[in-house]
């Protein structure tokens, strides 16, 4: 069996790989100067309450305690309480979640539906007129940096044509429409850098395979250039396109901080953010191991996949 | 087509009627989220922000002028030796679960917060109460240690709000007060809504419905503004706006006094600070209106000690501490200090202090005095500075109100220590005679400001920006509070 053996391998390594991120992710959080407790309490407190509250907090254990109660809780579901908003790490982070994980998967699916046409355009044309402008588009979507973007889009359609509200989230609640709409210029300000990576790698991986003997063969059987771009080569070059698009996701899951707090969303980024500066280790520490968890098995599954497809990869691991 | 013009003339008549009837509904923004909801067991502004006179109340309450008016309790009497405060509360109060309020539940909320395990972060001022005791049902006696002229402004504190012992368990996601607006729900990281209490015991609020909305990017905030997301901002964040809304007939731009005494705060142990001569240097080196211009866009009233200028009892020392660079250069050669020194300049967060920083940084610099600027977080700039008293120089705004009193606790981070001082303030504590209380704080003022205990820079201003048509909104802040109980649309 060698398919079970290799997934046996690759589940060992996540383990270990999970269990090396905890105690790095833990020790980090912990060494950052500054008492959760001198925050709440602030200038008046004095150390009797101070302590009175580090107690209540579980603060004053040792640094093995604290870690291995973080870690059997977690093992068990239970992701620690907030030490500011008292309320349990994993009902907070699912209600977060309700707003990163849509706006990711928004802005993931926009960029998909502006990279695919104009990479395959571009490839398709190269050299030309379309060619060249989709490449010096996409150049200006890499350079700029999607919070400034955010902050234009906020001025043109928020400000002056007051078609969106200037950020917040109108709540599932309200309804799907309303919520969607209040995603929009967020997941926009997400996809157009996305889209834009994403296109050039589109066009260059589809002019990689458009070389190929395979597709010079394909042309010499009597298929046009067209015919055989999307019979044969549109099909091999998605390969490097979806490895960056899983890439992306996860990286659209961590990396709407900014932009969640340009639009003041209530989603998991802006948790993260506000959580670091008011000393609320546990949110952070969970939030950062859900995320790495999210990556590592995002990984897990894309190695498993290739496996599946390419039974060469199963030897070479 | 007669139905059809029927039609038009009622939704006509709706909308005229739609017009005479005002909003009852607001949207107010603010930069920063509470925490939790319980006001008597954190410090952060916030909670107050939001809950303070609208959701809970205490015995007495700050007005918008800051003076101490009744609040649960609806008259007092203090004995003569000042020892024993008797009050009288309102009747038919109840909280907003539909229990009736009474002195149990005062007796339960002062012995709460004066607990030997009470998390209040300003247990402090409640530590001189002995005992609480109930007569009856509508009068609750309080029993100090020895007299304290201030119990009746500490008990206005959000701090020492009534709470309702049964709610205790989940106050901090359900709060249940007394106030004129009930807790409905929290959006946690984005909103908290209120709704109007029908059964309110006062002068019933005149909104029916409430929502604050947290917004802590400053140009998000200046965007949700000028979309009309938010009908009002409070703690406006981003002053270098301000004369684009008061041009903007959509808006008015309310500037108000805090109670946020915004120092150069100066480390008086440590070496050369020690020596007044440097502290007094330091002092004549500061040019405080370029430090209003140049960091706050003009808005701040000068301080030349540690008190807010629109109480009746400030006395204006600004002349003091004039600004002089030659006299701070002369008085640094007498100190031994001809070639000048470094020290460091540590900056919390606030855009008061970090930009605010960079220009006294630069003021010194023209004296010889070199700085050492760190930009630090709140959490860090507690623990590096406030606890730790490892700094020579640091800029922070005071926002307690009448806190004169730190100046005499030899421990406070920057370690005044002065035997004067603190008898004065023990004095201060003991007098209830308001005219005896004035001269008092006068020579605490003048005291402090002779001996250059820090910097004295300006107050702070909160600017709020609302809707041209908001009415009733407090102008100066006296204590952390959005008191909306007396708002209404025009």
């Amino acid at each position: 069996m060698p398919v079970l053996r290799f997934v046996l391998k690759r589940l060992a390594s996540l383990v270990l790989s999970l269990a090396v991120a905890s105690v790095v992710i833990f020790l980090f959080v912990e060494v950052v100067p500054g008492d959760p407790a001198a925050y709440m309490l602030g200038m008046n407190a004095q150390e009797d309450t101070l302590n009175a509250l580090r107690e209540e907090l579980g603060l004053n254990g040792s640094l093995m305690q604290r870690y291995l109660s973080w870690v059997a809780g977690m093992l068990q579901g239970d992701f620690g309480t907030s030490y500011t908003y008292r309320t349990p790490v994993s009902e907070m982070i699912g209600e977060r979640m309700w707003i990163s994980l849509p706006l990711a998967i928004y802005a993931l699916t926009l960029s998909t539906a502006i990279a695919f046409p104009a990479g395959i355009w571009a490839a398709s044309k190269r050299g030309s007129v379309a060619d060249v402008s989709v490449m010096g588009l996409t150049q200006l979507g890499v350079a700029i940096p999607n919070f400034w973007f955010a902050m234009l889009m906020v001025l043109v359609f928020a400000i002056n044509l007051r078609w969106f509200s200037a950020g917040g989230f109108a709540g599932w609640d309200a309804g799907f429409l309303p919520a969607m709409k209040s995603l929009t210029l967020p997941a926009v300000a997400l996809a157009l850098p996305q889209a834009s990576i994403l296109a050039r790698v589109m066009r260059s991986s589809l002019l990689d395979t458009l070389g190929e003997d395979y597709i010079r063969t394909a042309r010499a059987k009597g298929l046009s250039r067209r015919q055989a771009l999307w019979r044969h080569a549109l099909r091999n070059a998605l390969i490097p396109v979806l490895t960056i698009i899983g890439l992306q996701f996860s990286f659209l899951m961590a990396g709407a901080i900014i932009i969640e707090n340009v639009f003041f969303l209530p989603g998991l980024g802006r948790m993260v953010f506000q959580s670091i500066s008011a000393r609320d280790l546990i949110v952070v520490e969970s939030v950062v191991m859900l995320l790495v968890f999210a990556v590592i098995l995002v990984n897990f599954l894309v190695d498993i996949a290739y496996a599946m497809v390419d039974p060469r990869l199963r030897v070479r691991a | 087509m007669k139905r059809a013009k029927f039609l038009g003339a009622g939704a006509l008549v709706m909308m005229m009627a739609g017009g005479a009837y005002a909003k009852t509904d607001i949207k107010v923004g603010m930069q920063l989220e509470p925490p939790h909801l319980d006001p008597t067991s954190a410090a952060a502004g916030a909670i107050d922000s939001v809950l303070y006179s609208n959701v809970f109340e205490g015995l007495t309450r700050f007005g918008a002028d800051g003076s101490i008016n009744p609040g649960l309790a609806q008259s007092w009497e203090i004995s003569e030796d000042g020892l024993t405060y008797r009050f009288k509360l309102a009747e038919g109060v109840t909280f907003h679960d539909g229990t009736t309020m009474d002195a149990e539940d005062v007796k339960f909320s002062l012995d709460r917060a004066r607990a030997e395990d009470s998390a209040n972060a300003q247990k402090a001022l409640y530590a001189g109460i002995t005992a609480v005791d109930v007569v009856d049902p509508m009068t609750v006696q309080l029993t100090l240690a020895e007299p304290n002229g201030s119990m009746l402004f500490n008990l206005a504190w959000g701090d020492a709000v009534i709470v309702a012992p049964e709610s205790i368990e989940n106050i901090k996601q359900a709060p249940v007060g007394t106030g004129a607006f009930k807790f409905t729900n929290w959006v946690q990281g984005d909103s908290i809504m209120l709704e109007k209490n029908a059964a309110y015991w006062g002068t019933p609020a005149a909104l029916d419905k409430v929502t604050f909305k947290f917004i802590s990017d400053p140009t998000a905030a200046f965007a949700a503004v000028m979309a009309e997301d938010v009908d009002v901002f409070t703690g406006y964040p981003a002053p270098e706006n301000i004369p684009q809304f008061e041009a903007d007939a959509r808006f008015q731009v309310i500037v108000g006094n805090t109670e946020g005494e915004t120092i150069l705060s100066t480390n008086n142990k440590m070496p050369p600070f020690d020596n007044v001569k440097v502290r007094e240097a330091l002092a004549h080196a500061i040019d405080r209106q370029a430090i209003i211009d140049g960091a706050m866009f003009g808005l701040g009233t000068p301080i030349g000690t540690h008190f807010a200028p629109h109480n009746p009892d400030y006395v204006d020392l600004t002349a003091n501490s004039a600004y002089d660079p030659e006299l701070a250069k002369k008085l640094l050669a007498e100190a031994g200090f001809a070639d000048g020194f470094k020290t460091t300049l540590k900056l919390p967060p606030p855009s008061y202090a970090r930009r605010g920083g960079e220009i006294i940084a630069a003021q010194l610099r023209a004296v010889g005095i070199e700085t050492e600027i760190s930009n630090l977080e709140w959490a860090q700039w507690l623990e590096q500075v406030f606890k730790g008293k490892d700094f020579g120089l640091t800029i922070v705004s005071h926002t307690e109100p009448m806190d004169i009193g730190i100046y005499a606790r030899p421990d406070y981070y920057f370690q005044y220590d002065d035997a004067a001082f603190q008898d004065m303030n023990t004095m201060l504590e003991g007098e209830a005679d308001p005219a005896k209380r004035s001269e008092l704080l006068g020579k605490m003022q003048r005291k402090i400001s002779e001996d250059f205990v820090n910097g004295y820079l300006f107050q702070l201003t909160v600017p709020t920006i609302a809707k041209a048509g908001v009415v009733g909104l407090w102008e100066n802040a006296p204590t952390q509070a959005t008191d909306l109980t007396a708002v209404h649309w025009k």
